[in-house]
């Protein structure tokens, strides 16, 4: 069967054959590159014309329909419009940390992908600590926020800055606790063992209590993470105008927007690994019928469908709730989940010590 | 209380007070120097309570400026007008803000429109006009726009 | 240039919110002195939309007039005009045919519910949530079509003339607005659901900018941000004009004094409007649109002050006649204007999320405080 695990070996295989082991390598690693780049490239489109169409659905409007059939080709048009754009720099600005934090996020968001297992065996690298590389990377995207804003040398990008500094520091406490209660029971922090674990089931069914509650928590925290409304108060436009990003033009400005996007990618794409058990297909105990039947379904579907159920829940919470206030925020994360998901942990850890989990 | 009653009232309490004849409402019209202490009396005394300014301006007679208020209760739902006349060439009347505190944004527009100087006012800058506006005070009936829409 | 108060103190950060910012839904500018996230103090600096209408209309006849206030307080520009109308029969004496009274008041509550409609989705829109504002749109569309098909206008209608209103109904127009209270009643539900219940909504608004119904007479609130205090102030109801006194409606009261109460102050009175033009949409009495009055108006000599209910609050029309065809002097004493200055008391101490949320239920229209 055609799949993206066969390309991958035929391609290393051929390589191998033709070139000594070194330069096959090299070319791999350019190969990856450019495949993360033109990934990157096409969340991005994908997923902001996906924005656009599931708010216009939600608005009883139609959303872009005129560029390309059905609008498809409406945010290529856009991004050829920002890259002709001036990127202006302000005048009072830090020129050097305002140019740079664009790239700093772009670059986060790049990293991010090395351990996301996109199909069966198609991984770029599975290294033994793949969610504690995915939890201490995406820590640096707020670096890249704290620089945009301090750099523009601008009112409401500073408050933006230090707003989303608060939130995302804060949030990133109860996304790991909840990340850590999954891992409890799996015992491995590799990806490839996670998603192993899940073939009689996901964690979602298997967890039951504990990993219901961790995956509420994972997706409120993680919408926090990456900035997304209810929790968009590094941009709230109604109050900051743009937050960090209001003096950001043309190309700059889009690989905030990108990185934004790329990076609700990836943290729907971890809860899908750990929660909805990533590739593998939807599979019920002792139905041996049904379940070669999901077989058949392709991996890399079953990864994207779960990613993009989750993408479109975060862009749901996006179109249907209020802005909550700074010191809202903090309260609902130190003093509701903080306590909650450590409390959750201990219970995992008791039903894995017990072994009460299927 | 009618505007008979009303009228009793008033003379009552500011004998020197020039009661005007016409329009709907009680139209009484007072010094300079004594409405502070009237405007006091009007929003105390339990009886007339006129606790709303719901209206604040000025008239350019030419010959002279006339400050209007606009007076309600909201209590006895009555309503009053007090008239003081000012000079056209030096306006000043004292400051109602710390009686009805609208009166603070009203005057300042009066200010700037008529150049009204409010005293003991608590915060008299321009509002509407561009900071370091010089010249005449623009609803002042002798201010020609160089620029004038209607009768270009 | 700006010297705002409080701002000598160490450690605060004084930031411009406007003239150009999506909180302000126009051009206001607002100094913000800000301790963190803390509001220290609020000042509103006027002027950038300022056309000096009063002066334009002093060389305006009493036909002309009405049509520039229009521009004053848009989302209720027909209600602007039949503040002024009012102003010049009642200097005229001049009797307004019934079935004239009966579809000023419609459109008065027409507009009213479409000014509301906005109010709501952009105050949605300054918490953060875009989606209401489209919903708000699709009821507000339709009664702009209503007022296009008769007025010929969407939004500055010029509908009402001294004497009456321009010209007749359109034929359509009791059916068009029997469809859309249908259509109006069966979505008003999506309302609640979408705001009025949200646990965020909620927490963002109660408690949140208070004002007590002191302040609120002191500082000559009106409409719905008085009525969010607990005090009376509904022109409609206290000093009746046309045929509001011989119609059933209630007025509007909350007395909590916060914001959540202002926002419930204007959905409720959403269907009392709702509720007056099921009363009178039956029965537009038969007869003359508009009195006969002579080609050029002439104000006697005097004084004469109308005021009116307005989506925002109480407008009053103040003129000054010296017997001419044009208006010695004229007030407008706009509900946005004394509103604002509120803003500052009741912001004070809080957060800068809030101040947006609290501008959003004082609902200011920019060019009605400046005019």
């Amino acid at each position: 069967m055609w799949s993206l695990q066969k390309i991958a070996n035929t391609i290393h295989e051929w390589l191998n054959t033709t070139f000594n082991s070194t330069i096959a390598t090299t070319i791999e690693m350019v190969i990856a590159g450019v495949a993360v780049i033109t990934l990157f490239a096409l969340l991005g489109l994908v997923l902001v014309l996906m924005e656009r169409r599931v708010a216009a659905w939600m608005q009883i409007r139609l959303g872009p329909n005129r560029v390309g059939p059905q609008g498809l080709l409406q945010s290529m048009a856009d991004t050829i419009k920002l890259l002709v754009k001036e990127g202006l720099t302000p005048n009072g600005a830090d020129k050097f940390l305002f140019n740079l934090a664009p790239f700093i996020a772009m670059i986060v968001a790049m990293l991010l992908m090395a351990p996301i297992a996109f199909a069966k065996d198609f991984q770029l690298w599975d290294l033994n600590i793949g969610v504690l590389y995915i939890s201490s990377v995406s820590s640096i995207m707020v670096i890249s926020i704290l620089m945009a804003g301090w750099s523009s040398n601008n009112k409401y990008s500073l408050m933006g800055a230090m707003r989303s500094g608060a939130q995302i520091v804060s949030y990133e406490l109860s996304a790991g606790l909840a990340i850590l209660t999954i891992i409890v029971p799996i015992g491995s922090l590799q990806f490839s063992e996670i998603v192993q674990s899940q073939v009689n089931g996901w964690w979602i069914f298997k967890g039951h209590i504990p990993a219901i509650i961790a995956f509420v928590i994972f997706m409120i925290a993680v919408t926090a993470e990456t900035n997304r409304a209810p929790f968009d108060l590094a941009e709230a436009e109604s109050e900051l105008t743009a937050g960090f990003h209001t003096e950001y033009s043309g190309m700059k400005f889009a690989l905030f927007f990108l990185s934004e996007y790329v990076n609700v990618f990836i943290v729907c794409a971890v809860g899908a690994t750990l929660f909805l058990g990533g590739w593998m297909p939807f599979h019920i105990g002792h139905w041996e019928s049904f379940n070669h039947m999901m077989d058949y379904i392709p991996s890399s579907v079953w990864f994207f469908g779960k990613t993009f159920a989750l993408i479109f829940l975060i862009m749901w919470f996006r179109w249907t709730f209020p802005r909550l206030r700074i010191d809202q925020l903090l309260n609902l994360e130190w003093k509701y989940l903080l306590p909650i998901s450590m409390f959750n942990l201990l219970l995992m850890t008791a039903l894995a010590i017990l072994g009460w989990y299927f | 209380m009618l505007n008979e009653e009303l009228k009793a009232a008033i003379a009552d309490l500011l004998p020197e007070a020039v009661l005007i004849d016409g329009g709907e409402w009680v139209n009484v019209k007072v010094d300079a120097s004594e409405w502070l202490a009237f405007a006091k009396q009007l929003r105390l005394e339990p009886a007339l309570n006129f606790n709303f300014l719901f209206c604040l301006t000025c008239i350019d007679w030419k010959t002279h400026l006339t400050m209007v208020y606009h007076l309600s209760s909201t209590q006895y739902r009555h309503n009053m007008v007090v008239k003081v006349d000012l000079d056209a060439n030096k306006p000043e009347v004292e400051s109602v803000s710390s009686i009805w505190r609208t009166a603070e944004f009203h005057e300042r527009e009066v200010y700037e429109l008529f150049g009204v100087n409010f005293l003991n006012h608590p915060d008299l800058r321009l509002l509407i006009l561009p900071d370091g506006w010089e010249g005449k005070n623009p609803l002042r009936k002798d201010f020609e726009d160089p620029i004038n829409m209607i009768k270009l | 240039m700006v010297e705002a108060l409080g701002s000598t103190q160490e450690g605060n950060l004084i930031i411009n919110v406007g003239p150009q910012h999506p909180a302000t839904h126009g051009v206001l500018h607002l100094v913000i002195t800000l301790n963190g996230e803390t509001i220290v103090h609020v000042e509103p600096h006027l002027g950038y939309i300022h056309r000096s209408i009063e002066k334009m209309c002093e060389s305006l006849t009493y036909r002309q007039f009405i049509y520039v206030t229009s521009r004053m307080d848009y989302l209720s520009s027909h209600i602007n005009n039949h503040a002024c109308a009012l102003t010049v029969e009642k200097g005229m004496q001049i009797e307004v045919p019934a079935r004239a009274q009966v579809i000023r008041i419609l459109m008065d509550e027409l507009t009213r519910i479409a000014s509301h409609e906005l109010w709501w989705g952009a105050m949605a829109m300054d918490l953060g949530a875009f989606t209401p504002f489209f919903h708000a749109f699709r009821e507000r569309e339709s009664i702009n079509d209503i007022m296009e098909e008769t007025c010929g206008a969407r939004l500055t209608m010029n509908y009402i003339v001294p004497g009456g209103v321009m010209q007749d109904i359109h034929p359509n127009f009791q059916n068009r607005v029997k469809a859309f209270l249908k259509m109006y009643k069966s979505k008003i539900h999506e309302y609640d659901e979408m705001v009025t219940g949200n646990i965020i909504f909620q927490n963002r608004m109660k408690n949140i900018g208070v004002l007590s119904a002191e302040d609120a007479i002191s500082y000559g609130c009106t409409g719905p941000t008085a009525r969010g205090s607990g005090v009376s102030s509904d022109i409609r109801k206290i000093y009746p004009y046309e045929i509001y006194n011989q119609l059933d409606f209630d007025e509007v009261l909350e007395h909590g004094g916060d914001s959540f109460s202002r926002y419930m102050v204007r959905i409720r009175e959403m269907q009392e409007s709702i509720k007056i033009i099921e009363q009178l949409i039956d029965h537009i009495p038969e007869g003359d649109f508009q009195a006969k009055t002579k080609a050029v108006l002439k104000l006697p000599k005097g004084e004469f002050y109308t005021r009116v209910e307005t989506a925002r609050g109480e407008l009053g029309v103040y003129i000054v006649s010296e017997g001419g065809t044009t208006p010695y002097r004229i007030k407008f004493r706009s509900p946005g204007f004394s509103n604002l200055s509120v803003l500052n008391h009741i912001a004070r101490g809080s957060k800068l999320g809030d101040l947006v949320a609290m501008m959003g239920t004082l609902d200011l229209v920019i060019p009605d405080i400046d005019r």
